[in-house]
Formats: structure tokens, sequence, C-alpha cells
């Protein structure tokens, strides 16, 4: 490989899944020694194209190039063969084996008798995090038992493990938290300054801007453009087909003496360590902090799903033990969770976004126990249209062909179809491309001017900063600081959130 | 902690190895803690009824008894750990003990060369399950379902009653009633297992298990993996087979019946999950012996042979809830 000679092609390439056109004659062309970035909304195709140069996918029509050759990627080990390594957006670790036997699953150290040696594993992957500076992960522990997070960082390593000379990252900052995405773009610089060539997606833009040489737009299965300078008003311009003047909304009127809506005093449970803060009608209160402070802990608790081991919930004054999510559902609650891990959480993949959307408003749209079709369809009908679900023929989609991001769209809806009062809104805009935040951002506060409570945490603390009325800074299972007003920038969150403790 | 210090959230102790080891091997210690278990209990309503503690030939005979329903077992857990299941065990047994019945004769060549076709019998017939799956795609309770009762007719159209006979060199080498060499095929099967573990195919069955897509993704021959499981698992019972008309020193073109709902439970006996991806087939091997040795408790704890699958199940239920509970406890501590 030669600094700016091509690495990795696509050209007019097209795929379809079941009748759904994911790519329609896209092209891209990726140099060694560059960071190429492919930008698009959910649906554009991007993770198509990826799984097509890394092989998992076949392209129903185009030619793909490695290194100036006609390539047929027959599987992934073809194309590790030619030294092409992926990070797929769905993660795919073995949840039951060790963390040391998924890092080097198929490249398992071998004795004389070609045995493996079992003994060795954990061994030689703790010295593949120390050379990748990777801590806090044992390699003995079961895959499934990591965070989210720290899935992710396994999944780098072992793709940067089979030392490749392209890369192909499909949302890999997604799960990780500000200073783990540090540590992958020190990797992936360092692979581009060797003459690697790195093809990565993002919805952030300033990670976009930050490490890409190049960028290329995609849009219903199509690029549109291939920049190496871009801002990013031109950027959502392209992607979405709109304009997008200001991505947040006016933040609404700080309520005033308002009923208080949810209470928390003292609450101690798992990572919890006495957290109390109140919820006001109409009031968007932010849950800040480093990754795995408890802010997850903190909306299980309330949700019921977590037990509370000592302190006391109050729902609208009174004081509630949830024994479950049912209960809180019954007193007004409603949580939406980005999936974890999209595969699982949430939602009934193989059923249509129709019965996904209305499971918990099923009593509200029978008659007699029986569910009223018509009324059904037009329920769901009206959601897709307000959070503008992409589907193909309406309602009736099967939710796990939709992408990733309206797949989270059909998650928030159900839960904007039980009318809650209170919204515990859990990273909803993970993975959600920009043209859908926006529209997130603004059914938000439009959520608020309607009275109703929302807590809200997100990764991105840029969001917390723009939307939330106040900000409560999580530290180690505490509430460290609480910012209001002006006094709530994203500086001031992030300063609260790594200060040290002693001081 | 200092915020740099941690990635991907807070810095946690190094797990002890011999929790982690608990936590992934705890149900096979706890099948053969309640083998140990049940055959103390054995040792005791023995002594009870006869006056004297079981002797070398019952042992012997536990072990005779016990060894084809193990090594059906064995091949049953391979599958599942695939997230799969094989029905058709129990015709592959009766085929190949029908076989065994009507055509091994005394001699060395008689007895080898049919003993090597009846095994490749079996990994043949698992062979076509498995592709029957693999490439057909078709849902392996219905493939095997399918091959079960093909298999169980051409057992009967081999031997359409009960008989034939069986060498007694041959019985004498592969269940002799006075020595139990059978332990030597049980610790055969075991070491096979320990380098089974060591290999790709190993890995491989593990990581379908596991979450079949991410195989793919990792470049896993998944198809091929799973046709030589299935293969496996024919060739097993076949052996299976060969061991029940050995130790029955004669033919019955039914008796395979038994052994799918038998492999199956000792399966789950033996913690492995039928969720796939997590267990052992040592598990297995044990759940075997546990089922054995309990119709022996039974019977010399005077229950009514009437009433004996009415216990079995109820033991079959109390066992998997200790397991599961049990599970829970050491997965919550070492959390």
């Amino acid at each position: 490989m030669t600094k700016e000679q091509t690495a990795i092609e696509a050209f007019n390439v097209s795929r379809s899944f079941g009748g759904v056109h994911a790519l329609t004659g896209a092209s891209l062309t990726a140099r060694f020694g560059e960071v190429q970035a492919l930008v698009g909304e959910n649906g554009a195709g991007k993770s198509t194209l990826i799984k097509i140069l890394g092989g998992v996918a076949r392209p129903d029509s185009g030619t793909i190039k490695v290194r100036g050759e006609d390539v047929a990627l027959s599987g992934p080990s073809a194309a590790r063969a030619l030294k092409i390594g992926t990070v797929f957006q769905e993660l795919t670790l073995f949840p039951w084996l060790t963390v040391a036997e998924n890092l080097f699953i198929g490249t398992e150290p071998r004795g004389r008798t070609r045995l493996i040696r079992r003994r060795l594993l954990a061994a030689r992957a703790q010295d593949v995090f120390d050379q990748f500076a990777v801590r806090g992960i044992d390699p003995r522990e079961l895959a499934g038992s990591l965070t989210l997070a720290q899935r992710q960082m396994v999944e780098v390593t072992s793709a940067f493990l089979h030392d490749p000379e392209i890369l192909l990252l499909d949302e890999p900052t997604s799960a990780l938290a500000e200073h783990d995405v540090a540590w992958l773009f020190a990797l992936v610089r360092a692979l581009r300054d060797r003459d690697g060539c790195v093809i990565f997606t993002s919805h952030r833009w300033a990670e976009v801007s930050s490490l890409a040489d190049r960028i290329t737009i995609l849009r219903n299965g199509t690029d549109v453009a291939t920049r190496s300078q871009l801002d990013e008003s031109e950027a959502v311009t392209l992607m979405t087909g709109r304009t997008i003047d200001r991505l947040y909304p006016d933040r609404p009127a700080t309520p005033r003496g308002t009923e208080v809506m949810l209470e928390a005093e003292r609450l101690e449970g798992p990572r919890l360590r006495g957290v109390s803060f109140s919820l006001h009608r109409g009031e968007i209160v932010g849950i800040a902090g480093l990754a795995g402070q408890g802010q997850r802990e903190l909306f299980m608790s309330l949700f019921g799903v977590n037990r509370v081991s000592r302190g006391e919930i109050r729902v609208r004054g009174v004081a509630r033990r949830l024994k479950g999510p049912a209960d809180a559902i019954r007193l007004g609650l409603a949580i939406s969770f980005v999936p974890e891990d999209r595969k699982t959480e949430g939602l009934m993949l193989g059923m249509s976004v129709r019965d996904n959307l209305t499971l918990a408003v099923l009593a509200r749209i029978s008659r007699g126990g029986v569910i009223r079709r018509s009324r059904e369809v037009a329920v769901a009908t009206g959601v897709i249209d307000r959070l503008q679900i992409r589907t193909r023929n309406s309602a009736f989609q099967e939710v796990g062909e939709l992408s990733g991001g309206n797949q989270q769209k059909v998650l928030i809806g159900r839960w904007l179809l039980i009318e809650p009062d209170i919204l515990l809104l859990f990273d909803i805009t993970r993975g959600v491309d920009i043209a859908t935040k926006h529209d997130i951002y603004k059914l938000l506060a439009q959520l608020a001017e309607d009275g109703k409570a929302v807590l809200f945490y997100s990764s991105e603390t840029e969001e917390i900063a723009k939307l939330c009325h106040r900000v409560l800074v999580i530290r180690e299972g505490r509430i460290a600081a609480e910012l209001a007003g002006e006094a709530a920038d994203a500086e001031s969150i992030v300063a609260a959130a790594i200060r040290d403790r002693h001081s | 902690m200092s915020a740099s210090g941690a990635v991907g959230g807070w810095e946690q102790p190094p797990t002890k190895r011999w929790k982690q080891s608990l936590v992934q091997g705890s149900p096979v210690l706890l099948a053969l803690l309640i083998l140990v278990t049940l055959m103390v209990l054995y040792i005791v309503l023995f002594d009870a009824q006869l006056g004297r503690l079981p002797g070398l030939f019952e042992w012997t005979s536990v072990v005779n008894t016990g060894l084809p329903t193990a090594l059906v077992a064995v091949g049953q857990s391979i599958v599942v750990l695939t997230r799969g299941i094989d029905l058709s065990v129990g015709g592959i047994v009766d085929v190949s003990n029908a076989f065994a019945a009507t055509h091994i004769h005394a001699g060395a060549g008689s007895m080898l060369g049919w003993t090597l076709v009846i095994l490749l019998y079996g990994a043949g017939a698992g062979a076509i399950n498995g592709a029957l799956i693999a490439y057909a795609r078709l849902q392996p309770i219905l493939v095997t379902l399918a091959t079960l009762s093909i298999w169980q007719g051409v057992a009967l159209e081999v031997l359409p009653q009960p008989g034939g006979t069986i060498p007694t060199t041959y019985t004498n080498l592969l269940a002799n009633p006075n020595r139990p060499w059978g332990l030597v095929a049980i610790g055969a099967v075991a070491l096979l297992w320990f380098v089974f573990r060591r290999t790709s195919l190993g890995v491989n069955v593990y990581a379908i298990g596991n979450d079949e897509y991410a195989a793919r993704a990792h470049g896993i021959p998944v198809r091929r993996v799973k046709v030589a499981t299935y293969a496996l698992s024919g060739l097993l019972a076949a052996a299976g087979g060969l061991f029940l008309a050995a130790s029955t020193t004669g033919g019955d073109p039914t008796e395979g019946n038994t052994f799918v709902l038998t492999s199956i439970a000792a399966v789950v006996l033996g913690g492995v999950s039928f969720q796939g991806g997590r267990g052992s087939a040592l598990g297995a091997l044990a759940g075997a012996f546990i089922l054995t040795i309990l119709v022996n408790v039974l019977f010399f704890a005077n229950v009514n042979p009437l009433y004996q699958p009415f216990f079995q199940g109820l033991f079959l239920v109390i066992a998997v809830l200790l397991g599961s509970l049990l599970g829970r406890i050491i997965r919550r501590s070492s959390a």
C-alpha cells in the first residue's frame, strides 16, 4: 500500500433486501493514507455498503475493486484475506464466550498438535489490551456481562488485531463515551499515518469533521457527493434534501411553581448512592455525566425495573413502591430506552410496525377484548406520520426490516401513544441521523409545552445543554452538581462531570 | 479513580479466576453433585434391601446400561450447543441395533467390518439431517422428526421383531457383564471432548450457538459446521446402538424410541442450554448416568414400576429447578 493509491472502490453497487432497495447504484472510492467518512440519514444505505465491502453481503449488481483489482468477496474471510477489517454496526461478540475467546476467534494460539491452547488465551488477550491501551476489561469475563461501550471496544480491538490495511467502521462511536472516542480516534489516526485506509460512519458531525480527510454523502441508496471540505449545514442539505436552519428549537419557557410530578429522595439501589431531585410539570431536566456513572440505573429504578433498596419515589406527591414497569405505566410514567443492543431490547423485530406501536395501548383500541383493526391502523399511521418513520408499505412492514434509526422512532412512538404525564427518555437520539434528531428535539419541546414532565439523558452533552431547563450531573451514583439556565452550557457540564471528587 | 483512568465505566477489580470457572462450570458441577448423591442413595437403599453393598457386578451393570444413553446424549448435546435438536437419534439407534443383531457374526473381520459400516451409516444419516437443515434451511425439529420415522421404518424392515444374536466376544468387548470395560469408553469420550473443545470445530459450535449472525460475520463456515455436528450426533447414536446390542446380546428394532427423550433429558440435566452456546457434553454424560441410576434407586425404593415415570418426571423438574436457582445465586454473588 502506498499513500494516495486507491484502496477500495465500489462502482454502481445496488442491493435490495426483500423488495427494499437499500442501495441503488452507489459508488465510493477510498485511498490509502486517508480517512473517509460515510454520512447520510438512517436508511440511506451506509450499513449496507459497509456490509458489502466487508464481505457479509453480496451486491445484486455493481463491482468492487480492492487495490485496483476486481474482487468478488465470497465472505468475511475473503475480505480478511485481503487485509480488510470490519466493525459492523450490530455487534458480533458471542455473549457466552469469554472476552479472550471472542478476541481470538479463528486465530487462537495453537500448540504443536494444532490444538488450541486455551490456557494461553487470557494472558494473550491481556497483552493485546495492554498493547492497545484498553483498560478495565477482564479477558476472562463473559462478553455478555460487559457494558455496551466495553463490548464496542473489544470489537474495535479485535478488528485492529488482524492488522488491517483497510478498516471499515460502522458507527463505531455510537456506544462510546467521549474518552473512549478519543482512544478510538488515536488508533484510527495511527493507522492512517501508517498509510492505511479507514472508512467510517457517524451521525456526530464533530467527529466527521475532525477525523475525515474526505466525506462521501449517501442519500436514498446512492452517493450524492464526495468532498474534502464541507460544513455542517451543507452536509445536512445534501443528506436530507432540505435545509435545517437551526438544529435546536427554542427552549420552552421555564415553568414557575408548577406541580411537582416526580420526586426522588435519597434513592439507593444498584449504582445509586442517594439521589434526590424533583421534576415539575412542563420541565425538561437533563441527566448528565460520564458514561456508566449510574444514569442508566437511575432510569431503571424510576421505571420499576431495578429495585430501590432505600429512599423514596413520589409520583405527584404520593410515595410509591414500584414493583415493575407495569406499576410505573399505570402511574403515568413512560420510559424510552435506546436499545442497548439494537437487536434485542424493546422491539419485537419479527412483528409489524403497527403491532409494535400499539402494544402498550391495546386496551384503548379494543372493544370487548377484540382489537379493532381499523382503529389500530389509524393510530399507528398517525404516529408514523408524526415521527416520520420511514417504512416501505405503511404500518405493515416488519420492524426488523427498518434501519436502526427508524426502529428507534418506533420505540419512541410506542411510549407517546400511551400519553404519559412523565417521560423518562434515555439516550433516544443515539445513532439517529441529524434530520431525525431535529424532529426529536422539536417533539421534546412540544411535549414540555403541553405540560409533560421530561427526564432526559443523552450521551451527547451538547443536546442536554441546549434542550434542558435544568441539568443534574451524576458522578459515581451521586448528583455531583446541578446547573440551570445560562450556567448549563456543555463546557460547564463536562467540567462538573470530570471534576475530581476530592477537590 | 481519576476521570481519565477508566475506560467504558467504573474500574472494577479483576474477577477471581476460580469464580469465572465456577460460573461457567457450575452446570457440570451440579450434574456431578446430583450423580454422586444418587449413587450414595443407591448404595444406602441397596444395603437396606439386600444387606450388602452393591458389588462389581452391580456397578458394571449400571455402566453398561447407561453407556448407550451417554453416547447418544453426548451427540445430542453437541447439536443442542448449536441451537439445534436431533430427534432422529432414536431411529439411528434402531437401525444400528437391528443391523448389529442380524449381521455381526463371530470372527474379527465380521465384527470390525460391520462396526465400521454401522458407524459410517450413523455419520451419513446425521450428515443428511445436517444438509437438510443447513443447506435446505429446514427446521431441525421437523427434519429430524421425519428422519426418525424413516429410520424406525428401515429398522423394522431389517429386523421385524426383537431377536437376532450378538457374538459373545463382541458383548465381552463392548459390554462385559463382569468387568466395567465401559469405563474405558466413558474415559475416551471425555478425553475426546477435551480435544474437541480445542479444535476449530469446537470453537465454531459454541460460536454458532451464541449468535449465528455474528458467527457468519466472523467468517465461520456455519453450514459446514452444522452438517458436522449432526454427523457427529448420528455417529454417536450408531455407537450407542452397537453398545445397546452388545449389552442386551440381541436386537430390538423399537428400543431406540426411548433414546429420543432420555438423550434430551440428559442434556437438560447436564446444564446444556437449549438457547445454544452454553454448557458442556460432560454435563450430558453425567446426565445420562443420573437417569440410569435413578431407575435403580426407584427400584430399590420399592416404587411400583407403573409409577416410575411419574417420579422420574418429578425428579427432572426438581433437578432443573435446582440448577437454575444455583446458577442465579452464583451469578449474583460474583456480579
